[in-house]
């Protein structure tokens, strides 16, 4: 196992009935920096996100997740381990039950012995830092615009402080404007947990916020990683599909 | 050869059915097996329970009480019109509140109670997974079968009998009502004829049979509601196939429920 991976893919194939999803997937995602998985829809990028998280295992190989070989986890041991993720949807998936502040309280009220003043007190400084007020941490997902919902669920994802956060098409329905200030969050809560070797995968085809906020960049397409570099090398790069991707 | 493509189509279409519902009643024993499994592994969520049994005991208790009333009513009433032709209408309160016991309360809470609940079952459930809710919880490492569907079954299945019982008393003063005070009959001999005949079996009966019907309709609602897809339209589905399939079991099951109740009891 490589330490300088937060998440290692080795021959990892998926076959669901007779399609493959995955083919063949083997490189490493490195730890303290942001990697993209970027792709046409249908090239499997979302699928490899569920095998990171355990909620689909491969038919065939391995993934490693922080160390450990998780398709050999039991559901329990999978369960708790799922609490190094945070997780940030494409719609923001907020309960729409409860309000900002408490879709945010929640991890902590189910996984934390926090009592309220505690629970309060790291809320409201988790909204603080991903631009919600006070106010707005009382209203209810209904209540609030697309750009907002994703900040606060970027806050509920930071909740129990985990290892690697995700993020799966975070500005699909976003304006210009908000998909950069978005990004700009994205980027700032890396960088303020880069010391403790915070990683973030972003699931996107959106390829100039890719090219401007990712460390790393992982092209998929059919099933296949096509290339894995960093950003300037991916710019570079000759092959006939990335190119036309990067055209676009 | 034209012939034979209509039948070789509708040979694939009778194969393609069968194993849809085969895979169907699959994925409901899968269900059922998940959540039996998930109500006995702690947290136990005891807030999410009473929180369950406040939607559906406290405010379907108007609705109760509104069917059961008019039920009671009208079941004395015609009743009436009956055995007064052979002078037996002393016997309205013992017929209406041995029948209300032992099957129109549960079998009528039961209807209520699918429509209302099971289809809020199925439709917020639905809704939780069309918008990425229910993989949140998963994410997180929150069990979706223990934290969404355990409360609401067993929260069904406990509301239930209440209900029940709630609809029998509430049936019997619709029927005191219209016996007693519209129809003028004797009230000494009617509330002695409903001592002679009742027996503490029959209401026992009645609450047994609710408190499945409770598990039932709390297991299909939150089963359709499990596999809802597609959107808005998945979710109109799903709640459409609840009430259906709720007050379908409901009825079905209460046939051999009785069959087998009246040998034990």
């Amino acid at each position: 196992m490589n330490s300088d991976y937060s998440v290692e893919f080795r021959n990892v194939t998926k076959i669901y009935g007779d399609s493959i999803i995955l083919r063949n997937i083997n490189f490493g995602i490195q730890k303290g920096k942001i990697t993209t998985i970027l792709g046409f829809s249908g090239a499997g990028k979302t699928t490899l996100m569920k095998h990171i998280l355990g909620l689909v295992m491969p038919t065939e190989g391995d993934v490693i997740v922080l160390g450990q070989m998780i398709n050999h986890l039991s559901e329990l041991e999978l369960r708790e381990f799922r609490r190094n993720f945070g997780m940030v949807f494409q719609y923001a998936a907020l309960f729409d039950f409860l309000s900002s502040f408490e879709n945010v309280a929640f991890p902590l009220r189910e996984f934390t012995k926090m009592n309220e003043e505690e629970i309060t007190q790291k809320v409201m400084g988790l909204l603080d830092s991903v631009g919600i007020s006070p106010e707005a941490a009382k209203r209810l997902p209904s209540e609030l615009s697309g750009g907002m919902r994703k900040r606060v669920g970027l806050a509920r994802g930071l909740a129990l402080d985990p290892h690697i956060m995700l993020y799966d098409e975070p500005t699909s329905g976003l304006d210009p404007i908000t998909t950069h200030t978005v990004y700009d969050l994205m980027r700032d809560t890396h960088r303020r947990n880069e010391h403790r070797g915070f990683t973030s995968i972003i699931i996107s085809h959106d390829i100039h916020a890719t090219l401007k906020y990712s460390d790393y960049i992982v092209f998929m397409e059919q099933g296949r990683v096509v290339e894995h570099l960093d950003v300037k090398s991916f710019i570079k790069s000759e092959n006939p599909i990335i190119r036309r991707f990067l055209e676009l | 050869m034209k012939i034979n493509h209509i039948l070789e189509a509708r040979v694939t279409d009778f194969g393609e059915n069968i194993l849809r519902h085969v895979k169907g009643l699959g994925d409901f024993t899968n269900f059922t097996f998940k959540t039996l499994f998930w109500t006995f592994k702690p947290p136990f969520r005891l807030k999410l329970l009473f929180d369950q049994m406040y939607f559906m005991g406290n405010k379907s208790v108007f609705i109760i009480f509104l069917t059961s009333i008019f039920t009671g009513a009208v079941f004395a009433f015609q009743i009436y019109l009956g055995f007064k032709a052979i002078n037996a209408d002393s016997f309205i309160g013992p017929i209406v509140t041995i029948a209300l016991a032992k099957e129109l309360a549960p079998v009528l809470s039961g209807l209520v109670v699918a429509g209302r609940c099971g289809a809020a079952m199925a439709a917020q459930i639905g809704s939780m997974k069309v918008t990425e809710q229910i993989d949140a919880l998963e994410v997180m490492g929150i069990n979706s079968y223990q934290y969404l569907a355990v409360p609401r079954i067993l929260g069904a299945m406990l509301s239930m009998p209440l209900l029940s019982g709630i609809f029998l008393l509430i049936g019997y003063w619709g029927s005191w009502l219209i016996g007693i005070k519209v129809l003028q009959i004797d009230e000494m001999l009617y509330t002695q004829k409903i001592g002679d005949f009742m027996r503490l079996g029959m209401v026992a009966e009645g609450l047994i049979k609710a408190t499945v019907f409770g598990y039932l309709i709390g297991i299909i609602g939150t089963y359709q509601g499990f596999n809802v897809t597609g959107g808005a339209e998945g979710v109109g589905r799903g709640t459409n196939m609840a009430v259906v399939w709720g007050m379908i079991t409901v009825l079905v099951v209460d046939f051999f429920l009785t069959s087998f109740l009246a040998k034990i009891l």
